[in-house]
C-alpha cells in the first residue's frame, strides 16, 4: 500500500492549482456575476493539456491517468466549481462515451478537438420525465430512409449551450426498455437540433445548463454510437467515472470551504480573541478537516482502481456520495463561522453552500448513491 | 543561438524552519519549487526562442530531487536539461557552487548566453551569477530588467539602477543575471510536463566534470554560514484610535514627531 502521489501527480496537481489561482480566481466574481465563463477559458486549458490528463497518448491524451485527472478536477473547483462542473462534464460524461464507444471515425472526428479544447462536449441524458430514472427516456430515435430522426428534449444539461457536440439517448426499441436505449453522437449543427433557454440556478451560476431540443433532428446512421441498444449499459458505465470527478469537485468545495473557514477563524475577534480559540470553533474546523481528507482519500482510491483496472462502480458511488455530504456539511459550516459576514456576498462561503447543494443531486442523487452501493452489496 | 539557463531548486514557502545544527534551512517535508527569479530567466530565453529560433538548456546543481525542477523548466518551454549532482557536493557556498556550474556548462558544449536570476530565495547572495561569469571568463551584466537586442555576437540590455536604468552592450557569449521587472513568466503546462517526462536528462558527477576535489563541498568553499536566524518576530506596532479624522491627525503628528514628514 502507498498513499503517496507520484512525483508526476504531485507536480500536476501544483500546476493545475497554479493555474487556478493565477487565470481562475481573479475573474470568479465576474463570472458567477455575468453567469457565464468564457469560451477562451476552455480554449486556454485545452491549451495546458487539461482535457487531454485523462486518456491515452494514442488519441491525443497525456496519459495521466484519471487520478491525475481527478486532483485537477479539485485544484479547479477549490476555485470555482462552475468551472469545475463544465471541466468535469466535459470530459466525463461527455468527450469519455465517444473515447469508450466511438468508432474510429467518430474519434477521429471529435477526440482531437475535444481533448485540444476546441470544441466542448455535453452528456444528453436527463430528460423532464426521466431523472433519477434515466432508463424512463422518452426522446426517440427512428431509421428513416438510412437516416436517424431523433425527438424528444434533455433538460438540466451541462455546457448545453457552450457544445460543438452531444452525446445523447434515445429510444430506438420502444418496448424494449433499459435495452431499447441507444447513444447518438450529434453535433451542434444537426438539422432540428436546438438549445433551449439557460436556466436561471440556486449555484454554479457560470456553469452553461440549458435545454437540447430535438424536432425531427435529422444524423446519418454512423451517428449511432457503439451497439444498437447499447445506451442504457453505456451511460451507466459514463456515470461510474462522471461520479468520480463529481467527488473531486466536491472535495475541492469542501478544501475551499476549510481554507476560508481557518483563514477567518484566526482573524475575527470577539470576546477579546480570535474566534478559532473557541473549541466550538475549533471543533467544527477539525470536522471539516477530516471529513475533507477522508473524502478525498475515497476519491483518489476510486480513480486507482479505474486506472488499475479494478472494478471501481461501488467505490465511485460512496466518493461522491461522502464528498457531496461532506461538501454541504463543510459549506453549512463555513457561513457559520463567518456569522453574519457569511451570509453577505462579499465572502465566498455564501456561493460555497449554493454551489455545494448540487453535488447531491447530479449525476445520481444522493438516495440514488445509497440505492447503487446498497445493490453493490447483494441487496 | 543556444542559451544556458541556471536554475536552483528552492523550498516553496516563507515559513521557512532553521536547521540550527547545520545552520541550514531544514527543507525536510517542503514543497521544491524552481527559484521564483530564475523563472524570470527561463521565461526570456523561452521567449528568445519564439521569436528567433534559439534552443533553450537548463542545468542545475543539486540533489536528485532537482529533476522534477529541470523536467518543471522543459515543460515551460526549454529543450534540454542537464544536472549536476553528486553527493559530494553537498556544502558548497556561491562560489564552489558556481564553479561547479562553470565547468558543466563548458561540458554541454558551444553555447551564446548564460542568464541567471538576479538572487536566490533562500540562500539570496546573488553571488553565483557574477561568480559564475568568473569561471568561465565571460563578461556579467547583473539585474537586467530588458534585452534590447540581441544577435550572433552582441547583446544590448537594460540594467537597473536603484533610480533607473543603464543601457549596456557588449559581445557574446555572455553571462546576464535578470529582474522580475523583465517578464511575465508563462504557467508550465501539464501537455508540456508530460512530454519533458521523456527527455532525458544526463545527469554529472564530480568525476564526469572532471572537478578539483578542493573546490567544491566544505573544502572548496572559503565561506561558510556562521549562524542562521529568523527574522525577529514582529513586534506589536501602534493602533491608531478614534474617527478617520482624529486619526489622522495623530497619525500626522507622529509622522513629524518621527521626523518622516
Ligand atoms: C446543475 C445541473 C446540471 C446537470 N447536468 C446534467 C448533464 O450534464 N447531463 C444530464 O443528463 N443531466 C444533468 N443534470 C440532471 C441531473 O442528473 C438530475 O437532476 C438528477 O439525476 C435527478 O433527476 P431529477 O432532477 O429528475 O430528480 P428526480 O429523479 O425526480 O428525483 C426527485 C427526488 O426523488 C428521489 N428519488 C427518485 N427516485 C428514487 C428512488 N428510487 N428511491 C429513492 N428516492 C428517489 C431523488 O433522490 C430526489 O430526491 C443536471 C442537473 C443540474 C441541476
Ligand atoms: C556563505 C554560504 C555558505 C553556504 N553553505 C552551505 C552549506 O554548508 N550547505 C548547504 O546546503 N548550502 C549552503 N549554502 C547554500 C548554497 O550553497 C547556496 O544557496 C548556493 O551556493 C547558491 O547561492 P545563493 O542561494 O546565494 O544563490 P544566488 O547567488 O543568490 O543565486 C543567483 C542565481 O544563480 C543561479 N544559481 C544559484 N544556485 C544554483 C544552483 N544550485 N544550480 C544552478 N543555478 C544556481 C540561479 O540562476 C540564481 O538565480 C551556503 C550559502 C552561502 C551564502
Amino acid at each position: 500500500m502507498d498513499f503517496q502521489l507520484t512525483g508526476e501527480q504531485r507536480m500536476l496537481q501544483r500546476m493545475a492549482r497554479d493555474f487556478a489561482l493565477k487565470e481562475v480566481q481573479p475573474h470568479v466574481a465576474e463570472w458567477e456575476e455575468k453567469k457565464a465563463i468564457p469560451r477562451e477559458v476552455f480554449a486556454r486549458m485545452g491549451e495546458m493539456g487539461f482535457f487531454a490528463l485523462p486518456f491515452p497518448e494514442e488519441v491525443g491524451g497525456l496519459g495521466a491517468g484519471y487520478l491525475a485527472y481527478a486532483l485537477a478536477v479539485e485544484e479547479i473547483s477549490r476555485v470555482s466549481a462552475s468551472l469545475g462542473i463544465s471541466y468535469a462534464a466535459h470530459v466525463s460524461i461527455g468527450t469519455m462515451p465517444i473515447y469508450l464507444f466511438g468508432s474510429r471515425v467518430q474519434k477521429e472526428r471529435w477526440l482531437g478537438p475535444c481533448l485540444r479544447g476546441e470544441v466542448l462536449a455535453a452528456f444528453g441524458l436527463t430528460e423532464p420525465g426521466a431523472g433519477s430514472d434515466a432508463g424512463g427516456t422518452e426522446t426517440t430515435a427512428s431509421l428513416v430512409d438510412g437516416e436517424w430522426v431523433l425527438n424528444g428534449t434533455k433538460c438540466f444539461i451541462t455546457n448545453a449551450s457552450l457544445a460543438g457536440v452531444v452525446v445523447a439517448t434515445a429510444v430506438t426499441e420502444p418496448g424494449k426498455g433499459s435495452r431499447g436505449i441507444s447513444s447518438f453522437v450529434v453535433p451542434a449543427d444537426a438539422p432540428g437540433f436546438s438549445v433551449g433557454q439557460r436556466y436561471s440556478k440556486l449555484g454554479l451560476r457560470a456553469s452553461d445548463t440549458a435545454e437540447l431540443v430535438f424536432a425531427d433532428c435529422r444524423l446519418p446512421e454512423d451517428a449511432l454510437l457503439g451497439e444498437r441498444g447499447a445506451g442504457f449499459r453505456q451511460f451507466l458505465t459514463a456515470l461510474d467515472g462522471g461520479r468520480i470527478s463529481i467527488a473531486a469537485l466536491s472535495v475541492g468545495i469542501a478544501q475551499a470551504c476549510l481554507d476560508a473557514s481557518l483563514e477567518y477563524a484566526k482573524t475575527r475577534v470577539q470576546f477579546g480573541q480570535a474566534i478559532s480559540k473557541f473549541q466550538a470553533i475549533q471543533f467544527k474546523l477539525a470536522d471539516m478537516a477530516m471529513e475533507t481528507e477522508l473524502a478525498r482519500l475515497m476519491t483518489l482510491k476510486a480513480a486507482w482502481l479505474k486506472d488499475n483496472h479494478l472494478p471501481f462502480g461501488r467505490e465511485a458511488a460512496m466518493a461522491k456520495l461522502f464528498a457531496s455530504e461532506t461538501c454541504v456539511r463543510a459549506a453549512l459550516q463555513a457561513v457559520q463561522i463567518h456569522g453574519g459576514y457569511g451570509y453577505m456576498d462579499e465572502y465566498p462561503v455564501e456561493r460555497y453552500l449554493r454551489d455545494a447543494k448540487l453535488m447531491e443531486i447530479g449525476e445520481g442523487t444522493s438516495e440514488i448513491q445509497r440505492l447503487v452501493i446498497a445493490r453493490n452489496l447483494g441487496c | 543561438m543556444r542559451i544556458v539557463v541556471s536554475i536552483k531548486q528552492v523550498p516553496e514557502t516563507t515559513e521557512v524552519k532553521i536547521d540550527p545544527a547545520k545552520n541550514s534551512v531544514d527543507t525536510e517535508g517542503l514543497t521544491r519549487i524552481i527559484n521564483p527569479y530564475d523563472t524570470y530567466a527561463l521565461e526570456e530565453a523561452v521567449r528568445i526562442k519564439e521569436a528567433s529560433g534559439a534552443t533553450v538548456a537548463v542545468i542545475s546543481v543539486g540533489p536528485e530531487k532537482v529533476d522534477e525542477s529541470l523536467r518543471e523548466a522543459l515543460a515551460m518551454g526549454a529543450d534540454e536539461g542537464f544536472h549536476l549532482s553528486d553527493p559530494a557536493f553537498e556544502g558548497s557556498d556561491p562560489l564552489a557552487t558556481a564553479y561547479i556550474l562553470a565547468r558543466g556548462i563548458e561540458k554541454l558544449g558551444p553555447y551564446d548566453l548564460v542568464i541567471c536570476g538576479r538572487q536566490a530565495m533562500d540562500g539570496a547572495s546573488g553571488q553565483v551569477g557574477p561568480s559564475l561569469a568568473e569561471e568561465l571568463g565571460l563578461p556579467c551584466v547583473t539585474f537586467v530588467r530588458k534585452i534590447e537586442e540581441l544577435k550572433e555576437g552582441y547583446i544590448r540590455v537594460q540594467r537597473m539602477t536603484d533610480d533607473g536604468y543603464e543601457v549596456v552592450e557588449g559581445p557574446l557569449p555572455m553571462v546576464i543575471t535578470v529582474v522580475k521587472e523583465i517578464n511575465e513568466p508563462r504557467l508550465a503546462s501539464l501537455k508540456g510536463l508530460m512530454k519533458a517526462k521523456r527527455v532525458t536528462i544526463p545527469v554529472w558527477n564530480a568525476s564526469d566534470l572532471g572537478l578539483d576535489p578542493a573546490r567544491y563541498g566544505p573544502a572548496g568553499s572559503p565561506t561558510s554560514v556562521a549562524r542562521l536566524s529568523p527574522p525577529p518576530p514582529r513586534t506589536g506596532g501602534e493602533m491608531i484610535e478614534g474617527t478617520p479624522e482624529e486619526q489622522v491627525r495623530i497619525l500626522v503628528r507622529k509622522l513629524r514627531d518621527a521626523k518622516v514628514l
